[in-house]
């Protein structure tokens, strides 16, 4: 159930920290700064964040960056990465070609 | 925490939150109040991103063609924000003599309203966009057609509107409108949270009707599903925005280099009701991706990363309501986008910020009342 939540809190100015240009999120090359200033922005959300920078919609959709991002944006908050929805998971699990997943024959892949 | 502001907004959607920024740059207060909980996450986020004017009704063609000519081009630097804004062209694309037929009418309902709109030839449309199949026989083109990225946009506006000085409340469902003295002046929440303002627009999407039936006045609309499909990045291939007169798959190659297709199995309808964000149907994803190949072989290696579904506000005739309501004064209206919302969400944010503050909007909107749907209006 959702609850209410203003968006508005104060958390504080964005400082930059020595580590921000570190890559969190190698499949779209998101850095630490990058993700904390979309905090500050008010992306107080995984989803949010990663609608708005692509962290974590690469390749490998966040199976590598997730808790990461988790990390950070919850510290940023200051509350527990437990309490964070993490972004949903969406099909397929793994990258399917299209000729693979659009593919009508019973048994899978064709041969041409 | 104060609750009460001049304007109340129902939906942190591209539409509510490009109302609550327009209104803030005007000075007005502005209180946003989105049921989920995250920003942009209705039709906003679920949808193809096409910044469309060709293919549109009569009704709705004005807004999209003067949000085109007068917000988007300048939109990105506007908001500080890249919103990927694109406007190379709209191919809608036939294979059949019967397609062609559908395109015809089409341009031809465009070209009474003044829009630069042809039909070409495959050969042509092939120039334009030399991956398509050579089965397509004809297209409808609209060369000042475009798309953009519709969840930056969406919080693009949502992170403006939200320096600007608007407040904003997520897990804020809105479940009941209450008048005072005749007129609209408190929403109230599921949790009994109430916010007040002199001005109350709902633009929630689907759910905008059951709260607009709390002061008895309906919307006649329905929800429908809507999927699409993402690759994963591809090299530059061709940056018009595409559609199909066969109405197989829609979509474009974003700035990314990822391609977004939406489209239907034709099964959408009968599906058992879900609660919530509906579930990506397993037959969906692969149905589209045949119709993509259909157009496009050189894209049958590239792999899909990411399915997502959502629901479309589909109104009885197929286009939205924008409207102030005479019954309620004080309840705005702007719901009921069937789909093709995103594109004129800059430009409905504008024109609703005007009528919310008494201004003559700068396109007529009356084409698009709430009491449209009544015998003798």
């Amino acid at each position: 159930m959702s609850k209410l939540y203003s968006r508005n809190e104060d958390i504080g100015e964005f400082v930059p920290a020595p580590d921000d240009d570190l890559i969190i999120c190698r499949c779209e090359e998101i850095t630490k700064g990058e993700i904390r200033r979309a905090v500050h922005d008010g992306m107080r959300t995984i989803t949010e964040v990663r609608r708005f920078l692509r962290a974590g919609m690469g390749l490998c959709q966040g199976q590598t960056c997730g808790r990461l991002v988790q990390g950070i944006i919850s510290r940023e908050l200051n509350m527990q990465p437990a309490n964070l929805t993490p972004a949903p998971s969406r099909a397929p699990m793994r990258p399917i070609e299209m000729y693979v997943l659009g593919d009508e024959k019973e048994g899978g892949v064709p041969n041409d | 925490m104060t609750n009460t502001a001049d304007v109340i907004i129902v939906g942190g959607g591209i539409i509510g939150n490009a109302t609550a920024y327009y209104l803030a740059k005007k000075g007005v207060s502005v209180i946003v109040l989105e049921g989920s909980d995250y920003i942009g996450n209705g039709g906003s986020s679920r949808n193809g991103g096409g910044v469309r004017q060709s293919g549109r009704d009569k009704r709705e063609l004005p807004i999209a063609i003067w949000g085109i000519q007068t917000i988007w081009p300048w939109l990105s630097e506007e908001l500080g924000v890249d919103c990927e804004y694109y406007q190379k062209g709209n191919l809608r694309l036939g294979k059949t003599e019967q397609h062609l037929k559908t395109l015809q009418a089409l341009t031809d309902n465009a070209k009474s309203c003044g829009l630069d709109v042809s039909m070409i030839t495959g050969d042509t449309a092939r120039e334009i966009c030399p991956y398509l199949t050579h089965e397509v026989i004809g297209a409808s083109w609209c060369p000042t057609d475009g798309h953009a990225n519709p969840m930056v946009t969406t919080l693009a506006f949502y992170r403006r509107a939200r320096q600007l000085g608007v407040r904003f409340f997520t897990g804020a469902r809105v479940t009941e409108v209450k008048k005072l003295g005749g007129r609209a002046r408190e929403v109230v929440t599921c949790e009994g949270d109430r916010f007040e303002g002199a001005t109350i627009i709902l633009a929630a999407g689907y759910g905008s009707r059951a709260i607009a039936n709390t002061v008895g006045i309906d919307v006649p609309m329905s929800q429908q599903i809507d999927e699409a499909l993402v690759t994963e990045a591809q090299p530059p291939m061709f940056w018009q925005m595409l559609g199909t007169a066969a109405a197989d798959f829609y979509g474009h190659q974003t700035q990314h280099g990822s391609f977004v297709f939406g489209g239907a199995s034709g099964i959408e309808d009968f599906l058992e009701e879900t609660e919530g964000i509906p579930p990506t149907n397993s037959l969906t994803s692969s149905a589209v991706c045949r119709g993509i190949m259909g157009y496009f072989p050189a894209l049958r290696e590239a792999k899909i990363v990411r399915t997502w579904s959502g629901w479309l506000d589909i109104c009885a005739d197929k286009v939205p309501v924008i409207s102030p309501v005479c019954e309620v004064p004080g309840l705005i209206l702007a719901c009921g986008f069937s789909g093709h919302g995103f594109g004129i969400g800059p430009a409905v944010g504008k024109l609703l910020s005007q009528l919310a503050v008494g201004d003559q909007p700068e396109v007529d909107l009356h084409a698009l009342r709430y009491d449209r749907f009544k015998a003798n209006k």
